[in-house]
């Protein structure tokens, strides 16, 4: 085994052990003071739920799943097109910025009502909930990528007689790929949170009504098994968007073993 | 006849203070021209209206002949940092300047793939610039330049970054490769010693705003004697410079 290996496996190991200690303790706290079970479940009950429950749940867990990945596919495109426009229109830059941060100043829980009023109980009104909430980290980390480009390197692509559009392709584009996916993993995991949310406030299926229902059941055991398993989603998503990461920008790896070799 | 004439060129930046002045030069056919002066005297100035990037606001740039004043992408131009992308690969790195004149990627790459052995960095094609050397990356940035323009090169201190040992070796190699390739060349450096051992001229380039002060010829035949920079006749041209030469 190597050392970077076993580094990683004694990291692994410490963290399983913390939380398997964490566990303990609460399992412990429920037995000893016998607290109700619909006031706080123990992890037994939590994990007897999801066994019972989980075709239900990942029924459910499916529509989230859709309405999270149609809106950030949207949020990206919108998120994309405007940190492009504002990059290229100074003007543009001045009037839209202000406005897209105060539109992030409004709590989604405010916004989802309005939506489910204007849209109905379907898909819609979430999946705009979701691209209005994902679209801001894209656009801001953009931004910032594409004026972190180095003014020599624009001078040089000049100098070939580079048009602004292969300025762009060629030099801000792949500039700005590393700040894209760091937003992105925030953004994944606010468009989970966002999907159950608007399903919360209205619709018949997705892991938010799902949530409701149990709630208004006093079921708690069940509503653990469900923060749980959107909590495992989330972590498969952002660990999906690093695999992803690591396959479109191959030269980050040779460029970090480098400098730490250095 | 002359590859390249800059005739008569002012520029200021704001319209108010001249930062060149009346600049006249003229490079040769496979010749190799100096500017030597102090740092922030013009001398990138120069460069950048040579190459097009900015427009004087009198004067000319000939190229063979035709006027490219204010035009890019007709002369190649190399800065001191070797500027390759760090996302590509050396060979895309390399073929872009061909690309980006609208050459297909492939044919671009076979073209480029060419050179690799002449410019000795065969064998780095796949490979990402941050597993060179520096001295390996800045032949495959001159690579990149020469692709651009097999014409004129600007080489805005191209050794300056290299420790002394690649910087002789490097030197060494750009000479021979001028030579096979037929390039010429103006390029910037603040060393003396740099600018008596590879140029055939020597400009001064000096004052405020500035102006060639001077011209030197350096008379010794190419390719230069191994030890050449230990001779008399190299601490005569150092001499020269040196007492003409303002700060």
């Amino acid at each position: 085994m190597s050392a970077r290996l076993r580094s990683t496996t004694a990291k692994i190991g410490l963290s399983a052990a913390a939380l398997l200690l964490l566990l303990a303790a609460w399992q412990l706290v429920c037995v000893l003071c016998g607290i109700p079970k619909y006031m706080l479940p123990a992890p037994t009950d939590v994990a007897a739920a999801f066994a019972k429950d989980w075709r239900l749940m990942l029924d459910h867990a499916g529509v989230t799943l859709a309405e999270t990945f149609i809106g950030l596919f949207f949020g990206i495109i919108v998120g994309f097109l405007i940190a492009v426009v504002m990059d290229r229109f100074e003007v543009i830059r001045r009037i839209v910025y202000p406005v897209v941060v105060v539109s992030q100043t409004i709590p989604t829980v405010a916004i989802a009502p309005l939506l489910v009023i204007w849209l109905g109980y379907e898909m819609l009104p979430k999946i705009i909930l979701i691209v209005l909430v994902v679209f801001f980290p894209i656009t801001i980390s953009l931004l910032q990528g594409f004026a972190s480009v180095d003014a020599d390197t624009v001078r040089l692509m000049r100098s070939m007689g580079a048009s602004r559009v292969q300025i762009f392709r060629y030099v801000k584009l792949p500039n700005s790929l590393g700040h894209f996916f760091s937003s992105l993993k925030i953004s994944v995991s606010y468009a989970v949170v966002s999907a159950v949310v608007s399903e919360w406030i209205g619709g018949t299926r997705g892991l938010g009504c799902y949530m409701t229902r149990v709630r208004k059941s006093f079921s708690s055991d069940k509503m653990f098994a469900v923060i749980i398993l959107i909590s495992v989603i989330s972590l498969i998503l952002i660990w999906l968007i690093t695999v992803l990461q690591r396959v479109c920008m191959p030269w980050e790896k040779i460029n970090n073993d480098r400098s730490k070799s250095t | 006849m002359a590859r390249l004439e800059v005739r008569d060129v002012t520029f200021s930046y704001d319209g108010v203070t001249t930062v060149l002045k009346d600049i006249d030069l003229t490079l040769g056919d496979g010749e190799l021209v100096c500017l030597l002066g102090v740092s922030g005297g013009g001398k990138t100035t120069l460069f950048n209206i040579i190459s097009g990037l900015n427009k004087p606001q009198s004067g000319r740039v000939l190229l063979g002949g035709e006027d490219i004043t204010g035009q890019t992408g007709k002369v190649s131009y190399m800065l001191q940092k070797d500027m390759l992308l760090p996302y590509r690969t050396v060979e895309d790195n390399v073929a872009l300047p061909m690309i980006i004149r609208g050459m297909k990627k492939k044919e671009a790459r076979k073209l480029a793939g060419e050179h690799f052995k002449s410019f000795g960095i065969d064998g780095t094609q796949k490979k990402y610039p941050a597993e060179l050397s520096g001295g390996m990356r800045q032949r495959a940035a001159l690579l990149r330049t020469y692709l651009f323009s097999a014409e004129v090169a600007l080489l805005d201190e191209p050794f300056s970054a290299l420790d002394t040992l690649t910087k002789s070796e490097m030197h060494r190699w750009y000479l021979d490769v001028m030579e096979n390739l037929k390039l010429s060349t103006i390029f910037i450096t603040h060393d003396i010693d740099e600018a008596i051992l590879l140029s055939d001229r020597i400009y001064l380039l000096g004052g405020k705003p500035a102006t060639l002060t001077d011209e030197i010829i350096i008379r010794e035949p190419k390719p230069r004697r191994r030890d050449f920079n230990l001779t008399e006749d190299f601490l005569n041209y150092k001499r020269e410079i040196i007492s003409k030469i303002q700060v």
